[in-house]
Parts: structure tokens; sequence; C-alpha cells
């Protein structure tokens, strides 16, 4: 649904964006992942043909960004949630959504069901005549989202969709984009939360200016980061190190009485980590594995690229 | 460029400047004031205003009419473009399927015809008053007549244009509404110079001289257009302004 290849966009000498390539199927999640600044709104407003593309190639539903008759076929099949949500806060629930749909070319007809439909799914219905500007936040987010799905788009592009909201409002707004996606539509999700991306998306991008990784939450853990042993031991000293070091493990780190080991598959290696130490003198008070965690691969991979 | 959808936006702004009375009021009220005082005023005793003749008189305040049709798309425009940029409600808007140009039509055309709307009517309203407290010591009605004419048919329309070009400009680089107004303000010098050399007789109010001073706001219209254009472009609008 989504093709990049080598996109580049530059500020003056600033990259903002570099040399993306990536791909996002119909009807999946794909989570955009990244710290402040690292080129997430850029990219979706290039996808969204907000902004232009310094270099590289993006093709939207098969058409092609740069192409100016096909910008305006992508910006009619997508739905926009930005960062800063822009909602006319003088005009009520149901005029902005309204104004939205007459935009997109909606008739009457289908824009009264729309409305309905998408307030009535995100518990707005009962204040469509309310100014949005009196809404709080979680509300302001819900009528945002149904702003950008008045048309009924086959993408959606949302630029941090739970940010700065209530753990329950944030919650609301992940299960909404969850039955977006029993819908078949493609979701485009920027985020900076991993627990998020954990949580609802099929795919992700770790993205730092630079594209660091993409993948399923799972294999990004498995691939991109080891699993860790712990061990307490009443002392660590010369003798049991000399005894770890002859097995050539991948990385021993020790904090205070505990020696952390990096390893590829602790079920086979940790018998013989046990085995080494107690042979060095070595009393062993617990034994731990830790499995990495989203978090863990995100916060190694972009701290790598400081 | 597809005219029923910057109609589209140009209806939402007026639906949006219905619910800012605080806004919309003071813009009418001193045009409505104006209507109704002075023509009251010269029934009174039109010795209250000097020696300007009558006609003269009524000339000059006509044209007051044309600074009020600069003031109010001045405010509006701001409302509309520096408001929605300070609101951050253009993003969305840039997403939509409509052009830069159906945009920048519709915000003009929002700015633009309630201005056109307000000084006319007010200044119908002067005139009707003016010919009721004027035909006694006149003897003839003195509206309408081709200088009126002008002014509400040419002057009025490229005066408005005048003033939301200025301030599509301004927006690029306001921040907030008060300082686009502000910046604003300096385009109705020449305006105001001109109303105030017509009421004291250094310019006369006549046809020929308002057709003249139409065609160089015309001229002036085209050139903040063309700037204007070349401005509020969505690369520009997202990555630029400030």
């Amino acid at each position: 649904m989504i093709e990049v290849e080598n996109l580049t966009k530059k500020f003056g000498n600033l990259t903002a964006v570099d040399d993306l390539s990536f791909h996002v199927n119909e009807g999946e999640i794909f989570g955009f992942l990244g710290p402040n600044g690292a080129g997430k709104t850029t990219t979706v407003r290039m996808l969204s043909c907000l902004i232009s593309k310094t270099s590289g190639s993006a093709r939207v539903a098969g058409y092609d960004i740069g192409n100016d008759a096909d910008s305006m076929k992508i910006r009619q099949i997508i739905g926009v949630v930005p960062d800063d949500l822009g909602l006319y806060e003088d005009l009520s629930a149901y005029e902005n959504l309204d104004f939205y749909g007459k935009l997109y070319g909606c008739t009457e007809i289908q824009r009264k069901e729309s409305i309905q439909r998408l307030l009535t799914m995100l518990g707005l219905w009962e204040k469509r005549d309310a100014a949005s500007g009196t809404f709080s936040k979680g509300m302001k987010q819900k009528l945002a989202i149904a702003r950008a799905l008045i048309h009924d788009p086959k993408i959606l592009f949302l630029d941090e969709p739970t940010a700065n909201l209530d753990p329950i409002s944030a919650k609301t707004v992940r299960d909404f984009i969850l039955e977006l996606k029993n819908e078949r539509k493609t979701i485009f999700l920027n985020t900076h939360n991993l627990d998020e991306v954990q949580r609802i998306c099929d795919r992700v991008a770790i993205l730092k200016t630079r594209l660091i990784a993409v993948g399923t939450p799972n294999d990004l853990k498995e691939s991109l980061w080891l699993s860790k042993t712990v061990i307490q031991v009443d002392e660590v000293n010369d003798r049991i190190l000399k005894a770890l070091d002859a097995l050539s493990l991948k990385k021993i780190t020790t904090n205070k009485n505990r020696l952390i080991i990096d390893v590829t598959n602790s079920e086979k290696e940790n018998p013989g980590i046990v085995d080494a130490i107690v042979r060095a003198g070595g009393r062993i008070q617990l034994v731990t594995d830790v499995s990495p965690t989203l978090e863990d691969v995100y916060l190694d991979k972009v701290g790598e690229i400081k | 460029m597809r005219l029923p959808v910057a109609w589209i936006i140009a209806t939402k702004d007026f639906s949006t400047f219905m619910k800012k009375k605080g806004v919309i009021y003071p813009l009418l009220i001193p045009s409505i004031l104006v209507s109704i005082v002075v023509p009251l005023l010269i029934s009174f005793d039109s010795s209250l205003f000097g020696t300007i003749s009558i006609p003269s008189l009524l000339d000059s305040v006509l044209f007051f009419f044309v600074i009020q049709a600069m003031v109010m798309p001045m405010t509006l425009a701001a409302y509309s473009i520096v408001g929605e940029k300070a609101e951050k409600s253009l993003q969305p808007l840039l997403a939509a399927p409509v052009t830069d140009g159906e945009i920048l039509l519709g915000k003009s055309l929002a700015a633009w015809l309630p201005a056109i709307i307000a000084a006319c009517a007010t200044a119908s309203i002067f005139m009707a008053l003016g010919d009721l407290v004027t035909y006694g010591s006149l003897g003839y009605l003195y509206f309408p007549n081709m200088s009126a004419a002008v002014i509400l048919l040419i002057v009025i329309p490229v005066v408005a244009l005048f003033a939301i070009g200025v301030n599509i400009i301004i927006s690029s680089r306001a921040n907030d509404i008060r300082t686009a107004m502000q910046l604003g303000a300096f385009a109705y010098l020449p305006i105001a110079a001109i109303f105030g050399a017509g009421l004291f007789h250094f310019f006369v109010i006549n046809a020929i001289n308002l057709l003249i001073i139409s065609a160089i706001i015309l001229m002036i219209d085209v050139i903040l257009f063309s700037i204007s254009t070349k401005t509020f472009q969505r690369e520009e609008i997202l990555t630029k302004w400030k």
C-alpha cells in the first residue's frame, strides 16, 4: 500500500530524513517509532503530499508522491491526523466534520451517515452540537480521528495520536485504531510510545533520521537484541571471570555481586555458565533470564546512533 | 481552480465569523453609526460641519465607507489566515484534496464578500438618510450620483482586495491576529490620506479622480496577489511560515 525507496528530505543543509526505504502492507498497522526530531512528521508530510521530497521515491496506493496529478488522488484516499489536531474550535463537532466531508466531495446523505456513525463509535454523538473548543484533549483527539475518516479513506496517517492523553482516553483511541484495522484500513502510526507499538502494531520501523530497523515487534526483539542472563553470586572475583572468559561468551558486565551476561540461547548456554561459576568456587544465589523489551531494543538502537 | 471548493472554504469561514460576535460587532457598529448619526447631525444643524458645503460633506463621508471596506477584510483575513495558523488548523486543510489556489480564493472571498456587503449596505443607508435630510436644502436628491456609483461598485471592491492582499503577505510573518492587524494598519494610511485630502479640499472626490485612484489600487492588487500566491503555498506554509 505504501512503497518508499531512498526517500530523503533536506531543509537547506539540514537532513531531516535520510535515505528511507520500507513498505507498508494493506490492512496493517505500521508503527513509525523514533525520538523527537527523528523525521517522523516530515516523513508523514511527504507521504501525505504536504511537502516535497528532496530525492528518492514513494508510492501511496500506487500513486507517486512526486507527481502533482497523483498528489491530489493521494489526498483523496488518505486521512491525516496531525500532531497539532487543528480543529475549528468555534465550530461544533458536527460542523467540523461536515466541512471536511464537503471538501472531500461527500454527498449530504453520505456526510450525515458518516458523521453519525463516527461520532457514535467515538462516543461524541451527544456532544455533536457543542463547540469543539469546549472538548477535553481526549475528545478533541477522537474528533480529529473522526475528521480524518469522514471520507472513508484507505490509509490513515496518525501522528502521535495518544500523546498527552490520560490512560483511559489513550485506550479508547487504541481500541478504535484496532477496529479500523478490522475494516482493512492501512494505518501509519507515528509514535514514540513503545508500549503502544507493542500493543497494536503489526510491524514497526525505528527511525532516527535514517531507518535503523524494521520488522515485527517480536522480530526486532529477537534479531536486534540478545537475551541476558543475570547471575547473582556471593562475590564476583577474578577466578569466576576467567572461567567465564574461557566460555567465549559475547559480553559480560558486572554490577556489584551480579554478572550480566549476553546470551543467544539462554536454555542452551546457562547450564555451562552455571557450571563454570561453580567450578571456579562461586556460590550462586540467583539466576535470572531477562528477555528484552521493545524499549530495550529501541534505546539500544537509538542510543547507538547518538 | 474549482469555485465550489473555494466556496465551501469561504462558507466555513463565514460560519466562524458569525460566531465571533466580539469581532463582527465592532467592525459593523462604526459604519452603522456614521450612516445614521451624520445625516441626523446634518438635519439638526448643518453648520456643525463648518464651511463645508453639503455636497462636499456627503461625498467625504461616503468615502468613510471605503476605509470601512478596508478595515473589515483586513480584520477578517487576519482571523481567517493568521487565526487558522495560530489554531494550527491549516495542516488538516492542506492535507485535504484542495489546491493552494482554492484555499486562497476561499479565504479571500470570506474576507471580501462580507466587507463589500457591509460597506455597500451601510453606505446605502447613509445615502438614503442623506437624501432625506438634504432634499429640503438642496432641492434635489444628491444620491445616487456617479461618484457614489464609482465608490460602491469600483473603489470599495478594489480597496477591499488591497486589504486582503496585504494581509496574506503579512500572514506569513505574523504569529497572532493582533500583530497581523497592527502590521496591516500601515496599509490604511494611503487610503486615510485620500479621505483626509477629500475632507479638507486638497483633493476633489469626483468620479474621474476616483476611477484614477481605483485603477492605481487595482494595479497594486494584481502585484499583491501575484506575491500572495507565491507566499501561500503549502510547503511554504508548513515549513517557512513563522
